[in-house]
């Protein structure tokens, strides 16, 4: 089904009202202007927190809410409208997600409540160049039982700079390109040789470089402890499309958001004593832009749907929704921005942020091309 | 009211009826050749589809939501649900396919008196008169209002002159619904009247147009003082456009169930580049196209899930369906970028005339990728589709 229900409407509206007086794009800029040292306002995730949103997959057991996917989904939406910062991509979804799927009862009773109360950030250490590569690790965790050290390089790790968990993925065996010997480590961000980086990025959005030098790790800071030496694969890889298909909704928000603005552009610019958008040339790139955000509206809704139904295709479903969400965020931010004219170009107006959130949010989790290249793999050609 | 009970046991009948009454050979896919278009000239390749029309028709099943006053089912909503979902569960084949059906019969149900509702449905329930629409003019396409033929009030008769276009199949019709200009004084939408006449009236000839992939169902109609009588006029004098943009709606609806209705037995894309391009460790050979073919069929695949969703949120009576005013502009478009990208594929083996030298599936993609360069034409251009999007769902100002 690929309408949301009546609970899920309410939790899309309450977000909606939420983000809309607590995190406009104005309190974007402000992160940006005032480089908080966060990235994101405390204040405000604590109040995502009274809401449910950190434990937005997490069951009660754990003290999460357990709203399910959609709504997770509706809550990410909303808050790609005002292009929100904050951690619950990476902690709410992935996080809870990977932890969920590969942990041990004692890790997930520790770290699931640690998310769900909002006291956990997390952050996957996952990428290791700059295109997405997710199948390539060369990252080393050497050792064995019980013992390991940890070293390489991981960049673009999502809130990397401020999470007290870093899920950094290594390789604890085979050649770089196996799709076994891949395991996830659970460090806290201040052990000894752990060096984090903030990489501050054109969306103001959180990410940073992290090296490892000779960190240690114990069987206990191995994500699904012992048994899931090498084995963590499967989980990463689910976590993964989870995470593609979240972060569509949420890039769905932003663009229906950016669409909406140029439309009201349109309807109030006047030149040539006409309002521009009277003009039949933008019109048609108008109405063609509402024809693509409909199949993107699509995609994510169906992806939504898959996860919860645990549909075999969630692979295919889930490149299908970020290769066709990114390539619309990429023509819809285009679009805005020539569409705005010149004052669109200022920084004084908003919908910048809205293309530079776009070029971020398209290379995240793989990009229109290495998708399409999954889609067409997992069709069969 | 109906209870369920009630359409329970109307299932129960339907299907012993189309156990007892559709001959097995109607219970096969139907070739192009064998659409039963009914009309005085009639054919009937197989003998059993002339069996099957008359026992659908002498039930109301061709028009199962017609009044049964004019020969229809009289069914209801859900028992047409019920029916469509047996005549599915056994395969039946379509017992006639009409214009008359698809466009001129609900138009009449809603404007037309009873003498005409008399006159004309029974006929088009039977299959005994084929229609064809004569709207598109040379002078108005796009701009179909604008449009001239002319029609004079004669006394006891009207006289038209002028000529339409686009005529599919008039050459083998009976009859014609045709919109005519009754006033040339007034503004154009408010001088068009919804006229219909027999095509063996003195006066009117046909010519069937080639098009740049052959043969084709369009004709050219002239009309040369034919003679109409006054009661074929259908709603009132100059109040034909209302009538005329009811009836493009119903268009639009059966373009939509086209390919439902006759579905196509096409190979996919990637099967086709596998065979013409070959394929390695890594997919298709050609990672460019490849690249291509994958971009096709997302949008195919995102393109099916927002009919399903449109479909969804219709039954969940969340009112917005703003979506459905995107599909024949998206689906076409869509068509013919697949047609391009078969020619691609496929390279010169995809653009044979005919003859030696290649095979018959070759010969018809080269037809059909010229074909479906008239799906954004046909039915409302894609400019024409834009504007509407434009204007009635963003609210962009005129």
């Amino acid at each position: 089904m690929m309408v949301f229900s009546e609970e899920q409407r309410i939790l899309k509206d309450t977000a909606r009202e939420f983000v809309t007086e607590h995190a406009p794009v104005a309190a974007l800029r402000k992160l940006r202007d005032d480089v908080s040292p966060d990235g994101f306002d405390r204040v405000l995730w604590n109040a995502m927190t009274e809401l449910g949103w950190p434990g937005v997959l997490i069951s009660e057991t754990y003290g999460g809410a357990a709203f399910g996917f959609k709504g997770l989904g509706a809550v990410l939406e909303e808050t790609g409208r005002t292009l929100t910062a904050s951690p619950l991509l990476s902690t709410a979804l992935i996080g809870a997600t990977l932890v969920e799927h590969l942990g041990t009862p004692a890790q997930k009773v520790q770290w699931l409540q640690g998310i769900a109360s909002g006291q956990l950030v997390t952050a996957l250490a996952l990428e290791e160049t700059h295109h997405h590569a997710p199948q390539r690790v060369t990252f080393t965790a050497s050792g064995a039982s019980g013992e390991f050290v940890l070293n390489g390089t991981k960049t673009f790790v999502l809130d990397g700079h401020v999470a007290d968990l870093l899920l950094v993925v290594a390789r604890s065996s085979g050649a770089p390109d196996d799709t076994d010997g891949v395991s996830i480590f659970a460090i806290p961000r201040d052990r000894n040789g752990v060096s984090v980086t903030r990489t501050f990025m054109v969306d103001s959005r959180n990410a940073a470089n992290v090296t490892c030098s000779d960190v240690t790790a114990t069987k206990a800071d191995l994500l699904g402890g012992e048994e899931a030496l090498g084995r963590a694969r499967g989980s990463l890889d689910y976590t993964l499309d989870l995470a593609r298909i979240g972060l569509a909704a949420e890039m769905l928000g932003s663009i229906e958001e950016a669409f909406d603005r140029t439309l009201a552009y349109l309807k109030t610019r006047e030149q040539f004593g006409v309002l521009i958008g009277s003009f039949q040339g933008l019109k048609h790139r108008a109405a063609e832009m509402f024809s693509e955000i409909e199949l993107a509206k699509s995609v994510v809704m169906e992806a939504l749907d898959a996860v919860e139904r645990k549909d075999e295709a969630l692979p295919l479903l889930s490149s299908l929704a970020k290769a066709k969400v990114s390539d619309t965020f990429h023509t819809v931010s285009s679009e805005a921005i020539q569409m705005y004219g010149g004052i669109g170009m200022t920084d004084d107006e908003e919908i910048g942020f809205f293309l530079k959130r776009a070029r971020v949010a398209e290379q995240t989790f793989g990009d229109a091309k290495y998708h399409r290249s999954r889609y067409a793999r997992l069709s069969g050609f | 009211m109906k209870t369920v009970m009630n359409l329970d046991t109307f299932r129960t009948e339907t299907r012993e009826w189309l156990e007892e009454n559709c001959p097995v050979a109607m219970r096969t896919p139907q070739p192009e050749d064998e659409i039963i278009w009914g009309g005085r000239n009639a054919e009937f390749k197989h003998p059993d589809s002339k069996v099957w029309l008359a026992r659908m028709a002498a039930r109301g099943w061709t028009a199962p939501t017609w009044p049964a006053a004019y020969g229809g089912g009289g069914l209801s909503p859900e028992q047409y649900q019920v029916l469509q979902s047996e005549l599915a569960r056994i395969c039946a084949r379509s017992p006639l396919s009409s214009f008359g059906l698809w466009m001129l019969g609900p138009a009449l149900l809603e404007f037309a008196d009873n003498a005409q509702k008399a006159k004309y449905l029974p006929d088009i329930v039977h299959g005994r008169i084929r229609w064809c629409q004569g709207y598109s003019e040379p002078g108005a396409g796009s701009d179909l209002a604008s449009l001239q033929t002319r029609c004079e009030d004669k006394g006891d008769h009207w006289l038209v002159n002028g000529s339409k276009i686009w005529t599919s199949y008039a050459n083998l019709a009976d009859w014609i619904f045709c919109l005519v200009r009754t006033d040339f004084e007034a503004p154009k939408h408010q001088g068009i009247s919804f006229l219909l006449f027999d095509m063996t009236s003195e006066g009117v000839s046909t010519q069937p147009i080639r098009l740049i992939s052959g043969a084709s169902p369009f004709c050219q109609t002239f009309f040369d003082n034919v003679k109409v009588p006054k009661e074929n006029l259908v709603g009132e004098l100059n109040k034909g456009w209302t009538i005329a943009k009811r009836l493009l709606q119903h268009e639009r609806a059966m373009i939509a169930t086209i390919g439902r209705r006759f579905g196509t037995t096409v190979a996919p894309v990637e099967a086709l580049a596998k065979r013409y391009v070959g394929e390695t460790n890594e997919g298709i050979a050609d990672p460019v196209l490849r690249d291509k073919i994958a971009q096709h069929q997302m949008d195919t695949h995102a393109f099916a899930l927002t009919t399903e969703r449109a479909a969804e949120e219709a039954k969940a009576g969340m009112a917005d369906g703003a979506a459905s005013s995107m599909f024949k502009y998206y689906g076409t478009e869509l068509n013919k970028r697949r047609y391009e990208l078969l020619l691609e594929t496929m390279g010169t083996q995809s653009l044979g005339w005919q003859g030696d030298g290649f095979d018959n599936q070759e010969l018809t993609t080269t037809r059909q990728w010229l074909r479906s360069k008239a799906n954004s034409i046909e039915g409302g251009t894609t400019e024409v589709q834009l504007n509407v999007i434009a204007k009635r769902v963003l609210g962009l100002p005129d």
